[in-house]
């Protein structure tokens, strides 16, 4: 099968601004794309995401800024000259033709031979796995086939770029993972730079090479998920990727501590100066037996509160003795059912060296 | 107490109680059925007593001669006089021309009601409403004021300098367009902006990001998927069109005949009601057969979009 040839382009995006009268829904976002690369912008509603990628589409017109693509500034550019690729968040599939059609569209346009036309719908249409259904009716088509066609028409014209608004969000949860896996396969075939826009932060750490995270218009943190995950730089990507609980700190001349007790870091914190917070993911807390006294961790004593059976884990909820309120998961696993403690028992939570992260207390 | 229900033996139903319930099921079943009928007897006494007894009548009136013999004579007689045949061609004409100028009029206004943010769409709509709270006679009368010799479009344009002396604009086929056009638009604007207030705006964007000008994006996108409402409202004005009586009955000064005068004419001009009557059911299978087409065409076109 002959893929669409596509093309590994950088993208850069430099001082982009998008001002409402006094709200700045974009508000100076600079960052780079490397060629090929998969970026997620990740965000919560009313966070900018979706008008920066507008702005890459050229629905949006902004307020200042550059965005260049291959070093050729596009932002001057109508969204029909842009020859951009993108689907859409409800998929925008054109009701009145059938699947060719809609497919063939963007072609046409471009005076491509009927010949080709024909193989090339074909070819994209095997590429989705949904060869031989160019006859079919949009309104015949369920969900997830919709979102395959959606993504066939935005790659079939061979754009320079791909963008994606929310691409899975109509789909169930079931669905949407499949296709998570699916687009990252066929990204890692085509190898076309691709920006994605999302709320779901699986969405995000499963298909992306870096995700771009957005809060009330400002890029809080751009990194890979592993990145994004293990070192955050502050509570509000802690709390939007993953789980956490936070511990206050203060400096003291020995180092951080939480209360009175000392902090143990693998390697020493850097930044040190305004308000830190010890982040507690849930799932490298342990509940620890025997002996709690070792160097090698830290451990905080507490009071079960509640315990929250979730399937293939089970969710405590613990009052410190300092009190604040930390959450510990334990992987329901056989052996670990007997060592649950029962609400209102007290534990030690044991917190390796390694796993001791601080973070900012504000944005 | 709770806790005696849910322990309650699933075998404690015997099969005769299950029976005896799902006769008792069928039996409000049926009583049901008969409620709704007696529900809706009113109402399709009145339409039979009012719609149905009269048409028939009419039609059986179409088929009286002058001389009191049943046959064809009346339907005949308007294929045999060219006047019949002329006033035929005007309607259709008139209504023909009055449907077109509403279309080019009314498609824009329509557009500009479904993409403008609300507050200014709910004034537009109440402009396009608006006309409908006036009578037809009060709004004819108007007309007749305003393009008379010496009313205010003639003065205006002579004042202006576009024309050298007033035109006539009234007691002809303008002044009877210009009068029906304006009753008729907001008939095709009402199932137009409905159909284009359901079209998702993020299909001309796909349009745009895919390669189409905003042109080319309107003429393969927009213009067929608000296809539906455009037939419903085009044929719903050239029926109405093809009754009228009062607008062209004044404004054309009794030259410019359409049929529902011809009907009033008919009246007067025959002792018998025949060539009336014949007329009135000509009229009527027109009107039903624009009907019938376009509520096809429609079906077709909504099937087309939905599958």
């Amino acid at each position: 099968m002959t893929l669409p040839s596509t093309t590994a382009l950088p993208v850069q995006v430099q001082s982009l601004s998008k001002h409402f009268g006094e709200v700045r829904a974009v508000d100076d976002i600079s960052f780079d794309i490397r060629p090929g690369e998969f970026l997620t912008l990740l965000g919560p509603s009313g966070s900018g995401k979706t008008t920066l990628l507008m702005m890459i589409a050229g629905f949006s017109r902004p307020t200042n800024g550059s965005i260049r693509i291959a070093g050729q500034e596009i932002v001057h550019l109508p969204p029909h000259k842009r020859n951009i690729g993108m689907v859409f968040q409800n998929y925008a599939l054109f009701p009145h033709m059938t699947v060719g059609e809609n497919i063939a569209y963007p072609l046409r346009l471009r005076k491509v031979g009927k010949a080709e036309i024909e193989d090339r719908v074909r070819n994209v249409l095997d590429l989705v796995q949904l060869g031989g259904y160019a006859d079919r009716r949009i309104s015949q088509l369920s969900g997830g086939q919709r979102q395959r066609i959606a993504l066939a028409r935005a790659i079939v014209f061979e754009p320079r770029i791909l963008l994606m608004d929310e691409p899975l969000s109509a789909l169930d949860k079931q669905l949407r993972e499949t296709m998570q896996i699916e687009i990252r396969r066929l990204h890692d075939r085509l190898g076309m730079t691709t920006i994605s826009v999302t709320h779901d932060q699986r969405e995000a750490l499963t298909m992306s090479d870096r995700i771009a995270v957005f809060s009330k218009g400002r890029l809080a943190q751009i990194a890979s998920p592993t990145g994004l995950y293990e070192q955050p730089e502050s509570r509000f990507i802690a709390e939007f990727i993953g789980e956490s609980s936070f511990l206050p700190l203060r400096a003291t001349p020995n180092g951080l501590a939480y209360g009175d007790q000392l902090i143990q870091f693998d390697e020493a914190p850097q930044h040190t100066s305004g308000n830190m917070l010890l982040m507690l993911r849930p799932e490298r807390l342990r509940l620890a037996t025997g002996d709690t006294s070792g160097e090698g961790a830290n451990y905080f004593r507490g009071r079960v509160q509640t315990v929250v059976f979730q399937g293939e884990s089970l969710l405590f909820e613990v009052m410190l003795d300092g009190g604040h309120k930390v959450f510990v998961r334990v992987a329901n696993r056989s052996d670990s059912a007997r060592l649950v403690p029962e609400e209102g028992q007290r534990v030690t939570l044991c917190l390796d060296r390694a796993d001791a992260r601080i973070v900012r207390a504000e944005d | 107490m709770a806790q005696a229900v849910l322990n309650l033996p699933p075998s404690s139903l015997n099969p005769d109680q299950l029976k005896e319930n799902h006769q008792a099921l069928q039996k409000e079943q049926r009583s049901e059925a008969r409620t709704m009928f007696r529900l809706t007897l009113p109402a399709l006494l009145i339409v039979g007593l009012l719609m149905v007894a009269p048409i028939g009548w009419l039609l059986s009136m179409s088929f009286v001669g002058q001389d009191g013999s049943i046959g064809l004579e009346n339907y005949i007689l308007f294929f045999s006089e060219a006047v019949y045949r002329e006033m035929f061609v005007n309607t259709f004409v008139i209504a023909f021309v009055v449907t077109a100028i509403c279309l080019i009029l009314g498609y824009p206004v329509a557009y500009l009601m479904a993409i403008l943010p609300s507050p200014w769409s709910g004034f537009l709509m109440l402009l396009v409403l608006m006309p409908f709270w006036t009578s037809n006679l009060v709004r004819t009368f108007s007309w007749l004021i305003i393009l008379q010799r010496n009313g205010l479009v003639n003065q205006l344009l002579v004042w202006i300098g576009a024309i050298e002396r007033p035109i006539a604009l009234v007691h002809n086929m303008t002044g009877t367009i210009i009068g029906m056009v304006h009753i008729m638009v907001p008939f095709l604007i009402l199932p137009l902006y409905a159909s284009m207030k359901a079209i998702d705006l993020n299909l001309m964007r796909a349009a745009a990001n895919l390669g189409s000008t905003p042109a080319h994006a309107f003429r393969r996108v927009y213009l067929p998927l608000t296809m539906p409402g455009l037939v419903a409202g085009t044929i719903m004005v050239f029926v109405m069109c093809l009754g009228f009586y009062i607008t062209p009955a004044l404004l054309g000064g009794g030259r410019i005949k359409m049929i529902a005068q011809r009907i009033e004419e008919s009246l007067a001009l025959y002792p018998t009601w025949g060539p009336a009557a014949a007329l009135a059911v000509l009229l009527l299978a027109m009107t039903a057969i624009c009907l019938g087409v376009s509520l096809l065409l429609v079906r077709r076109l909504t099937a087309e979009m939905r599958g």
